[in-house]
């Protein structure tokens, strides 16, 4: 891990990120990636326009991380969210237009618009709002599917803020000690909202993991057939004996905490940019990033078109 | 032969639930035989179900979420929590988890969840160790909250609670414990009991049926004691009647099947061990008031401890919390007014 010096201001040498990689993968995993960032896109543009309601927090820049890890995961496999978790639902299941009409509160909505965009619940995935919570209700998922004999782990993904709350420490040590098939998915962006990590923590997760004697993966870069190398025989392994992962994506969220709310130069944001995916992924596969942002925006365009003549969700369950 | 002890009960109700559903299991601290919990409760489990007892570290955050988890994999969780006066860490994942993944999601999700808590005071253990948090969990949506009594069988009640669907919270008088469990019928020399309403909602105590009684008391847990023997000394002091209404479910309060007692009643009081400001006892007369408004003869009376941290020594705890005399004070204040 990078220690840091200086002040927030001096933030340009600050995101412990990744050296700049193209993901050499599959259509498919290409197909993900540009899907996910037109979603988030899409998002912040009818923001713009006055047409959601709410707010939202886009995952712009850790698109790559459930890309990467999804096809790690198994059926019995049960993944929790967070805030920040449109990428985690999108990698699972591709589905767009079930999540847009939930964030606009249209029929067809994965949870009926109750949930929006942060309280999501399907088939083996559920998030929500509060930081650090899922992190135990993912250990007592782990504890069933362990007792239940299967070889199914329960995945939380967190950020580096939630990292603040003392659930997850209670919930290190538990995993620990009861040999949990709990995987923590850590995206460290060194943001907390708005709040540096240089302003909010002290020592590092990997430590902090170990404290409790538990393994840790560190990951700095974003090409998806290198962290399947590092991630897979990992996850592999917790499935045939049954113990906690943690694993440390060193990321860098590009856009800001929820719609506007970025304090971070615009000098920096530039510079996150440059060390961005997609660029170098266009330039290395251009005819194929062509064809696949053509059909993602269609297929996005589309979305856009009819998300608005669909009625309001029904809550038949208001009791 | 003597009714086993409410503690006996409640372990039989845990001994028999685990016996009869797999997807039982409890959390907690320190309930590994032979010490099997600091109340007992769970005696005898941790031998019989090794692998469905965690008997957990002091992390009432964590092991609450942890429950949660398991409730959304499909298992039926009971969480232990040793002092009520502890909840607090567990409010999170039981406010903003358990009850709302009920609704939260855009469709019933069912929760089969029961934590289970030791409350009240009486006992000299201090202001950390004896509150009655019951009001600070009152109208959260889907989070529903019983209260143990001498009166409904808890082999039945936990049943009942593990299956419900919402999460539930189990509030238990830890002087309840020790008492007997008492059987439909004679009470005492005075006083018998039988059960109301169409689910047995309410145990109803009295001399005998009285078309018109001096006074109800609608009285949960442990003061429901503290209100027999009030009761006891109004009639042989004073010749007054009086009914107690014990509900085990404390919200959504069961209104209906006591209104018809309530509003033959000469005057109504709410009592209970917690402190006034938002109390279940202030929850119920609100409702009585928008049911019976017209027909009471007299304003509802809330009785609470004082509002004040409960202290250790026997004769300072006493001036604060609830006690007989008060209410029987507020029986016989009220008949002289009247």
């Amino acid at each position: 891990m990078h220690v840091l010096h200086g002040s927030i201001q001096r933030i340009p040498v600050m995101p412990p990120v990744a050296p700049i990689a193209v993901p050499e993968t599959t259509e498919a995993d290409i197909e993900a990636l540009f899907l996910i960032r037109g979603f988030e896109r899409l998002l912040l543009d009818l923001f713009s326009r006055g047409v959601l309601n709410g707010t939202t927090h886009t995952c712009l820049g850790q698109e790559y991380i459930p890309v990467a890890l999804s096809p790690l995961f198994e059926a019995p496999d049960f993944i929790f969210s967070n805030h920040r978790g449109h990428g985690h639902y999108l990698a699972r299941f591709g589905d767009v237009e079930g999540l847009l009409l939930e964030i606009m509160g249209r029929a067809g909505g994965v949870c009926n618009g109750v949930g929006g965009s942060q309280h999501l619940f399907r088939d083996g995935f559920l998030s929500t709002g509060v930081l650090g919570e899922s992190v135990p209700a993912a250990a007592g998922m782990a504890w069933s599917l362990k007792r239940r004999g299967g070889r199914g782990i329960a995945v939380a993904y967190t950020g580096d803020g939630g990292w603040g709350e003392g659930s997850v420490y209670e919930t290190l040590n538990m995993a620990s000690l009861w040999g949990l098939p709990l995987l923590m998915v850590v995206e460290n962006n060194a943001m907390a909202q708005s709040s540096h990590a240089e302003r909010y923590r002290a020592g590092t997760i990997q430590d902090r993991a170990h404290a409790f004697g538990i393994r840790t993966l560190q990951i700095t870069g974003c090409d998806l057939a290198e962290i399947r190398n590092l991630a897979g025989p990992e996850i592999a392994a917790m499935r045939e004996r049954p113990r906690p992962l943690v694993i440390e994506f060193a990321t860098q969220r590009l856009g800001p905490h929820s719609k506007g709310d970025d304090p971070r130069s615009p000098e920096l944001v530039a510079e996150l940019w440059r060390r961005d995916w997609e660029a170098p992924l266009r330039q290395r596969h251009p005819a194929l990033c062509e064809r696949v942002t053509a059909r993602v925006s269609e297929r996005l365009e589309a979305l856009r078109a009819t998300a608005l003549q669909q009625p309001l969700s029904e809550w038949t369950d208001a009791s | 032969m003597q009714a086993e002890r409410i503690v006996e009960n409640l372990n039989r109700a845990h001994h028999e639930l685990f016996s009869r559903d797999p997807a039982v299991c409890l959390i907690g601290e320190d309930l590994l035989d032979p010490y099997g919990g600091a109340f007992k409760v769970s005696r005898d489990l941790s031998t019989r179900f090794p692998e469905r007892v965690l008997s957990a570290p002091i992390s009432e955050c964590a092991f609450t979420g942890m429950a949660c988890g398991m409730a959304l994999a499909g298992e039926k969780p009971i969480v232990e929590i040793m002092f009520g006066d502890f909840i607090g860490y567990a409010f999170d994942p039981l406010w903003n988890l358990a009850a709302k993944s009920v609704s939260m999601y855009g469709r019933r999700v069912p929760i089969h969840l029961l934590v289970r808590c030791t409350v009240g005071g009486n006992r000299g253990f201090g202001a950390t160790h004896s509150q009655s948090p019951q009001k600070h969990f009152l109208g959260i949506p889907d989070l529903d909250l019983f209260e143990v009594n001498p009166f409904h069988d808890n082999v039945e009640l936990l049943a009942e609670l593990i299956e419900r669907g919402n999460p539930v919270l189990l509030f238990e008088n830890k002087t309840l414990y020790s008492r007997h469990c008492v059987r439909e019928g004679a009470l005492d020399d005075l006083f018998s009991w039988r059960f109301i309403g169409p689910r047995r909602e309410f145990a109803k105590i009295c001399i005998e049926e009285s078309e018109s009684p001096d006074a109800v008391i609608v009285a949960s847990g442990s003061v429901v004691f503290s209100a027999l023997e009030a009761a006891r000394r109004a009639f042989l002091d004073h010749e007054l009647e009086t009914v107690i209404l014990t509900p085990a479910q404390l919200h959504p309060f069961p209104l209906a099947p006591i209104l018809d007692d309530l509003a033959r009643a000469k005057r109504i009081l709410v009592i209970e061990e917690g402190i006034a400001g938002g109390s279940w006892a202030e929850s119920v007369a609100t409702a009585i008031y928008s049911r019976l408004w017209g027909r009471l003869e007299n304003p509802v009376i809330c009785l609470h401890s004082k509002s004040s941290i409960i202290p250790c020594a026997r004769h300072l705890e006493e001036r604060v919390l609830l006690q007989s005399g008060h209410v029987f004070e507020a029986l016989i204040g009220e008949s002289i007014r009247a």
